[in-house]
């Protein structure tokens, strides 16, 4: 557990908050109009990739956003591969060209993973709040045709869970290799419309039957990942496997963060690699030490047995959901605020807050939430990612 | 998918397209990368995959690790046994017939 030596094996470069997708489920902060104008340069972000890998980074995560908007991935993919790193763009498809695939090989990126959404047209371009949905399946086409393994994602809720099992057969015909079935997670706008997205546990049940079903007929041709969706679960992930323990973000600004929603939590100042060097940021930054280890543990965390696995859970989670970070994840049915997420759960299956419109991902709601407008937000929500 | 024939000394096997293999220095090891996650390899283990190249046999493999380790015992049953577990996680795949 607690290596008292950690290091930043994953790095996840969020190189732009621009996205030309609307997503209800994106889980980037709801004030991210407030970050996209100061973004990194080429040099800035090279700097970035060598610092962390001299540290032990080795998984190099590429996202978003959008990471496509920008036109120097085609320069920090070569970089990524010279330093050793193996480098996955994470992309919803908008913006892969055959030049610009072609580019990415010859540079040396290792793979790159296809947001898609449903079999449905309409399903993909009402959640996505655009019409992507061939360009989703030619660009899986291309990423097949440049031999890449094809990693697809796709993000589970309300909308889709039913059609689980044709998302697999559509998986396999395209020829995956891996596929995530990534139940949303609810942070920044998927929490926002949590009682739209968040499906009732019978279907969550048959979505993992058919899940198995799919598993035992396709065996190690296609690998699937069936991320459980915290709310229906009575522990909590051992989110980012521990504070300060293997992932480190940075951030399209520079603003380094040991989790997404991190600066959400009160009372923390995130380091920015403009200002600071990356192994002070990781090692010795107070908002990198904050929750690290478990001293800062309360009750039923402190004294349980558990906390070596889970690490009390989540600390954005505790914080959104209890108003306090160091709360214990209240996913947890040892945790007093448990019935935070029982009455979440009671609300989805609620007809009259279901019908709230959905609030889409875009520069208009996100200058309005960074403003402060609480009338998109659900009342038991305390804080917003 | 896992087939069901044991590894045999004639065998080529090559690495899935789906991994690297790297030296990390600053962990004196090697590791398996792929989409999902990494691997941390023990020594013999790491020793035994780099050898795996798409063109040489088992026994050539073998051949080579005897020369490398001159002072180890005998092997053979570690390093097939070792191949097996990772044909069945799909980390080495055939690459004769
Ligand atoms: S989840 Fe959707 S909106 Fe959010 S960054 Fe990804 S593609 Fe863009
Ligand atoms: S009480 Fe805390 S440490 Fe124990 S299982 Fe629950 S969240 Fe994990």
């Amino acid at each position: 557990m607690a290596d008292a030596n950690p290091k930043p094996l994953w790095l996840l470069a969020e190189v732009t908050y621009r996205c030309p997708l609307h997503c209800a489920f994106c889980y980037n902060p709801t004030d991210y109009v407030r970050h996209t104008k100061n973004e990194l340069g080429t040099e800035e972000w090279i700097s970035a990739l060598r610092q962390a890998r001299a540290m032990g980074a080795l998984q190099l995560g590429i996202s978003g956003g959008e990471p496509l908007l920008r036109d120097d991935i085609e320069e920090l993919v070569a970089e990524a591969r010279k330093l050793g790193y193996y480098s996955n763009l994470i992309t919803s498809g908008v913006g892969l060209t055959e030049k610009r695939i072609a580019e990415f090989k010859r540079g040396g990126l290792d793979h790159i993973q296809l947001s898609m959404h449903d079999i449905t047209k309409e399903i993909n371009n009402f959640i996505t709040d655009t019409n992507t949905f061939e360009l989703k399946k030619k660009v899986a086409a291309m990423i097949k045709g440049h031999d890449y393994p094809m990693v697809l994602n796709v993000v589970i809720h309300r909308y889709n869970i039913e059609h689980v099992a044709e998302i697999l057969e559509m998986a396999e015909a395209i020829g995956a290799d891996y596929v995530e079935l990534a139940n949303t997670q609810y942070y920044g706008w998927a929490l926002i419309n949590r009682a739209q997205l968040m499906p009732t546990r019978e279907q969550l049940e048959k979505a993992e039957e058919a899940t198995n079903r799919f598993r035992a007929k396709v065996g190690n041709r296609m690998k699937i990942y069936f991320v459980v969706p915290d709310y229906y679960a009575e522990r909590p992930k051992a989110c980012m496997n521990g504070w300060g323990s293997v992932f480190m973000i940075v951030t399209a600004d520079g603003t380094v963060l040991p989790c997404h929603s991190a600066r959400t939590l009160p009372g923390l100042e995130f380091p920015n690699v403009r200002g600071q060097p990356l192994e002070w940021i990781w090692n010795e930054s107070p908002a990198f030490n904050k929750y690290r280890g478990d001293g800062w543990m309360k009750e039923p965390c402190r004294s349980c047995p558990e906390k070596t696995k889970d690490f009390g859970g989540c600390r954005c989670q505790a914080f959104l959901l209890t108003g306090e970070a160091e709360n214990a994840d209240p996913v947890c049915t040892l945790s007093p605020h448990r019935q935070v997420v029982d009455r979440a759960i009671e609300e989805a299956k609620t007809p009259a807050v279901r019908a709230q419109p959905i609030v889409f991902r875009n520069d208009g709601n996100s200058r309005k939430l960074a403003e402060g407008a609480r009338d998109l937000v659900p009342p038991s929500i305390h804080g917003l990612p | 998918m896992t087939s069901p024939t044991p590894v045999s000394r004639a065998d080529v096997f090559g690495l899935s397209k789906l991994l690297r293999l790297q030296w990390e220095e600053a962990q004196g090891c090697y590791v398996l990368l792929y989409p999902e996650g990494m691997v941390k390899l023990n020594g013999s283990a790491g020793e035994i995959l780099r050898r795996v190249d798409g063109k040489q046999s088992v026994d050539g493999i073998l051949g080579d690790l005897r020369q490398a380790f001159p002072d180890a015992p005998d092997m053979e049953a570690d390093v097939i046994a070792m191949l097996e577990a990772a044909r069945e996680r799909g980390w080495i795949e055939r690459k004769d017939g």
